[in-house]
């Protein structure tokens, strides 16, 4: 009996997928947890699973194509079975399938041949289960149809607590069943960066390609989009931070749970400044200029393989408490991907800090459409000349990039200054 | 310790017993002058006499009633079924007397009685004569249901089965009486009743075997230990109480089980203990609980079928390397 397959819900905020490749072409023969082709959502690709087995008779959607979640894309059935009726569901899209085939004819048989090995591997690493399953039980797992995911109840309690995503592992148990041993694979090695083969060139550098991660092209997207097309000027000073890391001391000392961090502070200084300069709160959207009313800060956050900028939303509001268990919670899942969208998109000013790096200071490229970002470098003890005598002071270099086309020097300057006014007289949060 | 056959075992515990309490006799089928259809009671009806070794006609219903009246009298009989198919006569006596007396007297009878005898498959007796149906007593409230599969189980148990103040079902099996093992000397050594045994220590799949398939399942652990799989043996020696924490305790280390029976899979122990898993295990299994049943027939009376019909060691590995995802 032929098999529809249907765009998989792959993410809980996932409305739509975009084909990023087919790994079986019209006529391949498919089996049952086989992976089909890869789907792009918000922020990762996900492999999409054959739910039976057959011949790929039809795809519907082509690479680089979307469609909504549940929508037909391709079937899978016997070679000679009739599966008119089924295409007949198809949203109409011919156009589609024509467009794909010729803007780049070429690529369909590079579909399946990148990854020969990847193929065999799998091959060799489980269907022999599936189909020997079938005589024994008298019938196959449960799962076609509903992209349903199959996972044994050990191995959903064991990936609950470690926080592992079900959705980005492939089950090698018979029918795809996500296993103990798939989980234990994810803990034991967190990155198991398969073995890089170089490419030797003579009288060159040996080199190796791999994939950009879906989340390494988001960046790259989005950072050509900052630095190009927004007009970046910068502005830099140095703030003394004795009494705001005396602050935290004393704030620390009352509650040890508190962990309030230096950058903590600097968020919640730097919302109380944006309030205080409602044009730098803004950003520049084609004809208008939108200023917003709360201060949403996005704290830049490094991730395994990329970053990703969570939001505190209305720090203005929040107390210094609140931020730091907010931040860290935050982080937490950020570095575990586990965010969802609407956490780590919508900032209206970012805060980027290298400074336990040892970075001294450095300029950040802005996150469209936020109008600023401020660059925090490493907090460290200098001379410096107070009331004409030397002293010792722990000294802090900011940098802000500004979007010049909502942001003026004088307005970015401003902002700066009360910024580090406050920074410096953290009793100003109170006042 | 002696090494000794499951029939010498099972022997020595009944004369131990009937040496030990005056109140404990043995009544059935052969039992006295022919030393039981099996020999179990050699030698008893010389030493204690035709007023504790009594031989019955071939009235399954009749003397298992007279043993429940003797029990209620304050007796301690121990009846033998020359097999456990001939008990399905007497079922009226054994389930709506001996299990129910005590709470229908409300308390005031206790039926301190042993049903014993071979039961499950035997060599080639066909349908009626080869049939494991521990299920069927198993199922009532009132009832113990022991299966030894050892020498020193089957001693140890029997002896605690006589001392015990409720009806037991005491099922032994027909193949293997012949079964050799070591057994304390100890004249006064018991085992309790409700007490699983851990035959064998593993960690990848759990093997729960009772009765037969025990030495089947440690023999095909020792097979799959060559594989690399290291397989736990479990044998649960009573039915009812069923030690399900000994069971669980093993599937949270190893969270795969495999149930090894030769009763028919429907409605079986299998079956129940798979659905005692499945309510206080369910998070600790990586596969779904494998039964590996006998056949879901009459039991066939050709040698070649009856061998298919019945579990053995291929079959046992089988089902480890499936629920161990290794094929």
């Amino acid at each position: 009996m032929a098999t529809k397959v249907i765009m998989p819900k792959l993410s809980p905020t996932m409305e739509e997928g975009q084909i990023s490749r087919w790994l079986k072409k019209e006529g391949d023969k498919v089996s049952m947890g086989e992976p089909l082709a890869e789907i792009d959502t918000d922020k990762a690709t996900m492999e999409m699973q054959a739910l039976g087995n057959g011949v790929l008779r039809k795809i519907l959607i082509g690479e680089g194509q979307s469609a909504p979640l549940g929508q037909l894309i391709a079937v899978i059935g016997e070679p000679d079975e009739d599966i008119a009726a089924l295409l007949s569901e198809a949203p109409a899209q011919p156009q589609v399938q024509d467009q794909k085939e010729a803007d780049v004819p070429p690529k369909a048989p590079d579909v399946a041949q990148p990854q020969p090995q990847l193929q065999d591997q799998k091959e060799a690493d489980r269907p022999p289960s599936a189909p020997n399953l079938a005589p024994a039980n008298g019938r196959q797992p449960e799962a076609a149809g509903s992209g349903r995911m199959i996972v044994s109840p050990l191995a959903a309690r064991m990936a609950a607590e470690a926080g592992i995503d079900l959705r980005s592992l492939q089950g090698s148990g018979p029918g795809g069943r996500i296993i103990k041993r798939d989980i234990e694979a994810v803990i034991s090695k967190p990155k198991a960066a398969p073995a890089p083969s170089y490419v030797q060139q003579a009288g060159a550098s040996a080199y190796r390609d791999e994939p950009a991660s879906q989340i390494r092209q988001t960046i790259a997207k989005r950072l050509v989009t900052s630095l190009g097309p927004v007009p970046h000027f910068f502005l830099t000073t140095e703030i003394e931070m004795d009494r705001a890391a005396e602050m935290r001391k004393g704030i620390n000392a009352l509650d040890p749970d508190l962990k309030i961090s230096i950058n903590d502070i600097i968020i919640k200084v730097a919302a109380a400044a944006l309030i205080q300069h409602p044009q730098v709160n803004a950003s520049f959207q084609e004809k208008i200029v939108r200023y917003y009313e709360h201060a949403d800060v996005g704290v830049a956050v490094a991730i395994e393989d990329g970053l990703i900028t969570p939001v505190v939303r209305a720090a203005d509001q929040k107390s210094l408490s609140q931020i730091a268990g907010e931040v860290r919670e935050l982080a937490e899942r950020a570095r575990s991907k586990r965010l969802k969208p609407e956490e780590y998109t919508g900032a209206t000013f970012s805060v980027s800090n290298l400074g336990m790096f040892g970075i001294d200071e450095f300029t950040a490229v802005i996150n469209p459409p936020e109008g600023a970002i401020l660059a925090i470098g490493a907090m460290s003890a200098k001379p410096v000349v107070r009331e004409n005598e030397i002293v010792i002071r722990q000294m802090m270099r900011v940098t802000m990039s500004c979007d010049h086309r909502v942001i003026d020097g004088a307005t970015g300057a401003k902002f700066l200054q009360t910024f580090k006014k406050i920074l410096e007289n953290p009793l100003y949060l109170v006042v | 310790m002696a090494i000794i056959t499951i029939r010498e075992a099972l022997n020595q515990a009944l004369r131990e017993e009937l040496a030990r309490d005056e109140k404990v006799f043995l009544m059935g089928e052969e039992v006295a002058e022919y030393d039981g259809a099996y020999k179990v009671t050699k030698g008893l009806l010389h030493e204690f006499g035709s007023k504790r070794v009594i031989d019955t006609p071939i009235t399954e219903l009749g003397f298992a009633g007279l043993g429940v009246g003797a029990a209620m009298a304050g007796l301690r009989p121990v009846i033998e079924f020359m097999t456990f198919n001939f008990s399905i006569l007497a079922t009226d006596q054994i389930i709506n007397s001996a299990a129910k007396m005590l709470y229908m007297s409300g308390g005031q009878f206790n039926i301190p009685i042993v049903f014993r005898g071979p039961s499950g498959s035997a060599y080639q007796v066909s349908s009626q004569h080869s049939q494991a149906i521990e299920s069927w007593y198993a199922y009532f409230p009132g009832l113990k249901v022991v299966m030894p599969s050892t020498p020193a189980d089957a001693k140890g148990l029997l002896k605690s089965a006589i001392r015990d103040d409720d009806p037991v079902i005491f099922m032994e099996q027909e193949r293997m009486y012949g079964q050799k093992g070591e057994v304390p000397d100890d004249p006064d050594f018991t085992i309790p009743l409700g007490v699983a045994d851990v035959k064998r220590e593993g960690t990848d799949v759990t093997i729960v075997a009772r009765s037969l398939t025990v030495p089947l399942a440690l023999k095909a652990a020792e097979q799959l230990q060559e594989q690399g799989v290291s397989c736990e043996v479990i044998d649960p020696r009573t039915i009812r109480p069923l030690d399900i924490d000994t069971i669980i305790t093993s599937v949270k280390k190893t969270n795969r089980v495999v149930i090894a029976e030769e009763s028919h899979p429907i409605c079986g122990v299998g079956a129940e203990i798979s659905a005692q898993l499945m309510e206080r295990a369910f998070d600790y299994l990586d596969a779904p609980v494998k039964r590996v049943s006998g056949v879901d027939v009459p039991m066939p009376y050709a040698k070649n079928l009856e061998n298919l019909a019945i579990p053995d060691v291929n079959r046992i590995v089988a089902a480890v390397r499936e629920v161990a995802y290794l094929d």
